[in-house]
């Protein structure tokens, strides 16, 4: 089925909450109001003739000239041969989006992953702790605002600036 | 290496205690099986047939208990630094460290990184710096070798010179 097709079903099902289609571009993507994106995917997982078995990716985006995060989910269908792309708009101080482990189990860690470099909270995740950094680690290294501590845990994250060396 | 001094015919040698100990201690080099990163597949060539490192008795220990040296041999990240501080600790003394690859010594490609330790010598003292990315094996070789020489220079038994203004007791 075609990205297009796809939204129109989409449209034709949750028309208050699917927007921003996209289809010009590599990756047909299209938005989904934060509130409703469990219904809208499970609709897309067991929909016959959709049938998105499979979250291939999930990631998050931050647009600080915006205000935002997007978390983006990349679904594929092994069965019909069709990809789309979802995103959802978060605010960027406190972004909070349901779980999609009920809807895919693969969900999980890339859940936590998104959690620990971006911040955003994941409610109803079974386990969501930091999966890539350390745990006692400040801060979500992602989001452009990040600034690095001058230290972490005793060990000094402080280097020789690379021009003076050269000029040396 | 000439440790053992030949003054005496046939089968009687005459050395040094301290260089009979070195020359044992620096033919039975055992390094720890502990690889990081790319870096640790340059290190399993070094210890493969064609550099073949076994030869002059570096044999890989899968325990830090057993080694007297430690290769550092990838990117060292803030997470494994602890973990590397603590198999560091866990070794007997007298214990020496290869920081091998550009990452191991000072962060190289991914120093701007915010989850990469820029050098493992902010954590564990180093004594041999291997530079390459990664370094070949004969590269590796010859820090290996650097580490014989070093340890062929100590003394254990010779007693150190008194510091100025230090009480003997005599």
């Amino acid at each position: 089925m075609e990205a297009k097709e796809i939204y129109a079903r989409l449209k034709k099902q949750f028309p208050e909450k699917v927007s921003g289609f996209q289809g010009e571009v590599f990756d047909p993507n299209l938005h989904v109001d934060p509130q409703a994106i469990v219904e809208v995917c499970r609709y897309l997982r067991d929909n016959p003739d959709l049938r998105f078995e499979t979250l291939s990716d999930l990631t998050g985006l931050d647009l600080p000239k915006e205000n935002k995060i997007q978390v983006v989910y990349h679904l594929f269908s092994y069965s019909h041969r069709h990809p789309i792309v979802i995103k959802v708009d978060l605010p960027r101080e406190d972004p909070h989006v349901s779980t999609m482990e009920g809807v895919w189990k693969a969900a999980n860690w890339m859940e936590r992953e998104v959690f620990d470099l971006f911040g955003v909270v994941f409610e109803g995740h079974s386990d969501l702790r930091r999966i890539l950094l350390p745990e006692d680690w400040v801060g979500h290294p992602l989001r452009k605002d990040y600034v690095e501590e001058e230290e972490y845990d005793g060990i000094s994250t402080q280097r020789a600036p690379l021009v003076e060396k050269l000029l040396r | 290496m000439k440790p053992l001094l030949n003054s005496l015919p046939e089968t009687v040698f005459t050395t040094k205690v301290d260089d009979l100990l070195n020359w044992g201690r620096a033919s039975s080099q055992w390094y720890m099986l502990f690889g990081l990163a790319c870096c640790a597949i340059e290190l399993m060539q070094t210890g493969g047939p064609r550099a073949d490192v076994d030869r002059f008795g570096c044999v890989p220990r899968a325990t830090p208990r057993q080694s007297d040296l430690m290769i550092v041999a990838g990117t060292l990240t803030y997470k494994m630094a602890k973990r590397t501080k603590l198999l560091y600790e866990q070794m007997p003394d007298p214990k020496y460290v290869i920081s091998m690859g550009s990452c191991a010594n000072c962060g190289g490609l991914f120093q701007l990184a915010y989850s990469v330790c820029k050098g493992v010598d902010k954590i564990i003292p180093v004594d041999v710096y291997v530079p390459g990315c990664p370094p070949r094996p004969e590269a590796l070789t010859e820090g290996l070798m650097r580490i014989q020489e070093k340890m062929m220079r100590e003394r254990w038994l010779v007693k150190q010179p008194a510091a100025v203004g230090e009480s003997t007791g005599a």
